[in-house]
C-alpha cells in the first residue's frame, strides 16, 4: 500500500516535471535531428570523413533549419577497432540508438551493403526513413537480383522505407564487363570475389554479362580477405592465361595485396575492380609502381562520376568543398551531399514533421534537381540515375577515361 | 605384356600430348602443370619458412612456461612497423646497391633487436608477476597483451610520416618499399618465378635455425633453458636463475619474429595492423601441427602448412584452403596428439 502511494507520487512528480519542462522546449524552437551511420574506424575513413563533410554542407546550405525547425546532426560510427571495418553489432546499436530517439527523422547510411542488410529491417520496422548514400548491393532494393527473399526480408512492414541515392551494382558490373570486352578487348577474364555480399554480388554480375556477352570465364574464385598473399592463387591464375582479371572487393578486403601479387607475379594484364577500391588509400596500399599502364593498368569503374567531371550542381559543390576544406573531395562526398539535400528537401515538403511523413515525402521525390542532376526515387526506393564511369589510375591519382550511361537493369 | 607395352604407348602419347599444349601456351604465357606445381613449391616454401620463424616463437614459449603466447603474432605486426618506420625515416629504399644492402641487414637487424626487447618487456611487465598464477590468467594476459599491441599497431600506422600516406587513414594497409628486386633468377624466358625474394626467405631463415639449434643445443643458455623447461624447481634447485633464463627465451623468440616481420614485409610488400592476428593463427597451427615445444616440429608445421595451402590454392578452390589446413591439424591431432615430432610427454614424470 505503502509502495503503491510512492509510485503514484513519484509519477505524478514526474508528470509536473514533464508539464514544466515542455513549454520550455517550445520556447526554444523544435529541432529535427539527422543521424549518419558510417564506417569512420578504419580505411574507409578518408572516405566517409569527406561525405560526412558532405551531409554537414547539405545542412548548413539551408542556414541548419528547415521550415523553422532546427536540424541537428550527429555522425555515428558504424566500424569497430577490433574489425576495421563495419562491424554488424555496431551497426545495429546505431539502429536502436536511432530508432529510441524521438527526435531523430532521417536516418543516412549505409556505406556498406552488408551494414544495411542489419539496419534495414529495424529502421523499416521502426518506421524510419534511411537514404544510403553507398550501397549498391541490387538485392538490397530489386526484387529477383539477389536472393529469392530479398528485398521482402528488409521491409518487415510491407512498406518501402530505404531509399539509395547511388546506382547499383546490377548496372556497375554490368558496364565494367562491357568495358573489359569493348575496350580492353579482353576474351578471357579469370574472376575474383572477396565472398562477401558487395564484392561477390558484383562478380555474379560480371560473370553473368561475361556468359551473356561472349567473354570467356576461365575463373571464378572467393579468395581470403585475411590472406597474407595470393601467390599460389596467382600460379593458377597464370595457368588459365586470362586477359584481364576483375576483383569484386574493396581495399578494406585486401584488393591492393591481390594487385600487387599479381604484378610481382609476372602476370601483368588489365586489373578492373569495383567502386570499392575508388579511394586514394587504394592506390596508396598498392605501390605506385604497381598501378601503372606498363604494368597492364588499373580500370576501376564507379557508379557516379569522379569529382572533377561532375557539372551544374555537383560542380558547384566540388567547388564550394575545395574552398572549404583546401582539398579535392573523395569520389563519395557528393553521395553524402546529394543524400542530405534530398532527405532535407523531403522534411520541408512533409506537411507534419514526424518519421510517417518524411517517409512518404521521401518517397514521393520526383525530378529532383541534385548535385548528381535531374533524378527521381523509383518504385523500389532506387534513383534514376544510371551514370557510370571508368577510371584508371595516372601518375599515383585516379584519372577519368569514359562516362557510359548503363542499361536499365534487367531482373533474371 | 600386351597392357605393358599399351601402357608405355600411352605415357608416350601424354609426354607427346603434353609436349604439343606446353609449345601451344608458351605464347600466351600460361603455365603448363609441371611449371604450376614448380611454382607452388616455391611459393609453398617462402610462405612456409616465414611461418616457421614465428611458429619457433611460439613453441619456445610455450615449451618454456606452457604459455601460448598469442600476442607473438601482433609483436610481429609491430615489427613491421618499426621497420617501414626505420625505411622511411632513413630513406633505405633510396639506397641502393652496396648501401642497399647494408640498410637491409640493419633494417633486419635492428627490428630484430626491437622485437627481442619488446618480447623481453612483455614477459617482464604481464606475465612474470603471474608466475605462480594459475596458466589461465596467464593466457588472459596475453590476450590483453595482444590487443594492446593491436591498437598501438593502429595508433603508428597514424603517424603523419610520408610511408605512411600521411597517416591520414590509419587503419588502411601500407605500402612496403620494394627493397629486394623481383627479377626471375631463373631467366626472363621461365615461366616459374624463383626471385631475390624467395632467396632472401631461405638466406635468413635458415641461417637463423642452424643458429638456434646451436644455442639450444650446445651453449650453457641452452642446457639452462632446457633444464627450465623440464623441471624449474629443479633446475633453480642446481642454481639456474630460471627467471633470467625466461627473459632470455622471450628475447631470442621475439627477435626471431622481429627478423619474420621484416622477411614477410619485403616478401609480401603489404603490412597491416590487423597481420598480426593471420599471421599468428597459422604459426600457431603450424606449432601444434608440429608438436608444441619443439623446434623441428614447428619448422617442419609450418612447411607442411605452407606447401599445403599453395597445392590446395592451385588444384581445389582457395575458399577451401583454410577448411583443408585445419582439417589436417584435426586429423593429425586425432592419431598423433601430440603433433607430428612432439614428443609423448615423457620427461614431465
Amino acid at each position: 500500500m505503502i509502495r503503491r502511494t510512492a509510485s503514484i507520487v513519484a509519477a505524478l512528480t514526474g508528470a509536473a516535471f514533464l508539464l514544466a519542462a515542455a513549454p520550455a522546449q517550445d520556447s526554444a524552437g523544435k529541432t529535427l535531428k539527422i543521424v549518419s551511420s558510417l564506417p569512420r574506424t578504419g580505411s574507409a575513413n578518408a572516405q566517409t570523413t569527406s561525405m560526412v563533410n558532405g551531409i554537414k554542407m547539405a545542412i548548413e546550405e539551408r542556414g541548419g533549419a528547415v521550415d523553422g525547425f532546427k536540424i541537428e546532426y550527429e555522425d555515428m560510427d558504424d566500424a569497430s577497432p577490433q574489425k576495421g571495418n563495419w562491424d554488424p553489432a555496431v551497426e545495429s546499436s546505431n539502429a536502436k540508438k536511432a530508432i529510441a530517439d524521438e527526435t531523430v527523422i532521417g536516418y543516412i547510411g549505409t556505406y556498406n551493403s552488408g551494414a544495411a542488410k542489419v539496419s534495414m529491417p529495424l529502421l523499416n520496422k521502426a518506421g524510419l526513413v534511411m537514404v544510403s548514400p553507398g550501397n549498391t548491393y541490387p538485392g538490397l532494393t530489386k526484387p529477383g537480383t539477389g536472393e529469392p527473399n530479398e528485398p521482402a526480408v528488409y521491409r518487415p512492414s510491407g512498406k518501402i522505407g530505404y531509399f539509395r541515392v547511388v546506382p547499383t551494382d546490377d548496372i556497375q558490373g554490368a558496364v565494367a564487363c562491357e568495358y573489359c570486352r569493348n575496350d580492353l578487348n579482353a576474351k578471357k577474364v579469370f574472376i575474383l570475389h572477396d565472398r562477401e555480399l558487395y564484392g561477390k554480388g558484383i562478380a555474379d554480375v560480371f560473370k553473368k554479362t561475361a556468359g551473356a556477352t561472349g567473354v570467356e570465364v576461365v575463373g571464378f574464385e572467393g579468395i581470403d580477405p585475411k590472406a597474407s598473399n595470393y601467390r599460389s592463387l596467382v600460379t593458377k591464375i597464370r595457368a588459365a592465361a586470362p586477359d584481364a582479371v576483375f576483383f569484386g572487393g574493396t581495399t578494406q578486403t585486401n584488393a591492393a595485396q591481390v594487385l600487387k601479387d599479381l604484378r610481382a607475379g609476372g602476370c601483368k594484364v588489365p586489373f578492373m575492380s569495383p567502386d570499392g577500391t575508388f579511394e586514394k588509400a587504394f592506390i596508396e596500399a598498392a605501390g605506385k609502381d604497381n598501378v601503372t599502364k606498363e604494368q597492364g593498368g588499373v580500370y576501376i569503374t564507379f557508379g557516379g562520376l569522379p569529382s572533377d567531371q561532375l557539372t551544374g550542381l555537383g560542380a558547384e559543390f566540388v567547388k564550394k568543398y575545395k574552398a572549404k576544406h583546401g582539398v579535392v573531395p573523395e569520389a563519395y562526398a557528393v553521395y553524402g551531399y546529394e543524400a542530405g539535400r534530398v532527405l532535407l528537401d523531403a522534411i520541408d515538403r512533409a506537411d507534419k514533421k514526424d518519421r510517417a511523413s518524411v517517409l512518404a515525402a521521401v518517397a514521393a521525390t520526383k525530378d529532383f534537381t541534385g548535385a548528381l542532376g535531374t533524378w527521381s526515387f523509383d518504385e523500389n526506393g532506387d534513383t534514376t540515375n544510371k551514370t557510370m564511369s571508368v577510371n584508371t589510375i595516372k601518375d599515383g591519382d585516379f584519372s577519368f577515361l569514359k562516362a557510359v550511361v548503363g542499361g536499365a537493369a534487367k531482373a533474371k | 605384356m600386351v597392357r605393358a607395352v599399351a601402357a608405355v604407348e600411352m605415357l608416350a602419347t601424354c609426354a607427346l600430348s603434353r609436349a604439343d599444349s606446353v609449345a601451344a601456351f608458351a605464347h600466351d604465357g600460361a603455365l603448363s602443370s609441371w611449371e604450376v606445381f614448380g611454382q607452388q613449391l616455391v611459393t609453398g616454401l617462402s610462405n612456409g619458412m616465414i611461418i616457421a620463424l614465428i611458429a619457433i616463437g611460439y613453441t619456445m614459449v610455450y615449451g618454456i612456461i606452457e604459455l601460448i603466447n598469442f600476442a607473438h603474432g601482433d609483436l610481429c605486426m609491430l615489427g613491421a612497423f618499426f621497420a617501414l618506420t626505420v625505411v622511411g625515416a632513413l630513406g633505405v629504399d633510396q639506397w641502393g646497391g652496396a648501401g642497399g644492402t647494408a640498410g637491409l641487414v640493419m633494417v633486419l637487424v635492428g627490428t630484430a633487436a626491437f622485437c627481442g626487447s619488446l618480447n623481453w618487456s612483455i614477459n617482464w611487465l604481464a606475465y612474470r608477476p603471474l608466475r605462480k598464477a594459475s596458466k589461465l590468467s596467464l593466457l588472459v594476459s596475453a590476450i590483453g597483451a595482444s590487443f594492446i599491441l593491436v591498437n598501438l599497431g593502429l595508433f603508428w600506422g597514424g603517424l603523419p610520416m610520408e610511408v605512411f600516406a600521411g597517416g591520414v587513414a590509419a587503419a588502411a594497409p601500407k605500402d612496403f618499399p620494394a627493397l629486394v628486386p623481383n627479377t626471375n633468377l631463373l631467366g626472363e624466358e621461365s615461366l616459374v618465378q624463383f626471385t631475390p625474394k624467395d632467396v632472401l626467405v631461405l638466406a635468413v631463415t635458415v641461417p637463423l635455425m642452424i643458429g638456434l639449434t646451436w644455442i639450444v643445443t650446445r651453449t650453457r643458455l641452452g642446457k639452462a633453458m632446457r633444464a627450465t623447461a623440464q623441471n624449474p624447481v629443479a633446475a633453480r634447485l642446481m642454481g639456474i636463475d630460471t627467471d633470467r633464463v625466461i627473459g632470455a627465451t622471450f628475447l631470442i623468440g621475439g627477435a626471431l619474429g622481429g627478423f619474420a616481420s621484416v622477411i614477410y614485409a619485403l616478401y609480401n610488400n603489404t603490412i597491416s595492423f590487423q597481420m598480426g592476428y593471420r599471421a599468428g593463427m597459422d604459426a600457431f597451427t603450424a606449432a601444434v601441427l608440429g608438436g608444441i615445444g619443439s623446434m623441428p616440429g614447428a619448422v617442419t608445421g609450418a612447411l607442411v602448412i605452407g606447401l599445403v595451402r599453395s597445392m590446395s590454392d592451385a588444384y581445389l578452390e582457395t575458399r577451401w584452403t583454410n577448411t583443408i589446413v585445419f582439417g589436417i591439424l584435426v586429423l593429425i591431432l586425432i592419431f598423433r596428439p601430440s603433433g607430428l615430432l612432439g614428443s609423448r610427454a615423457k620427461e614431465k614424470v
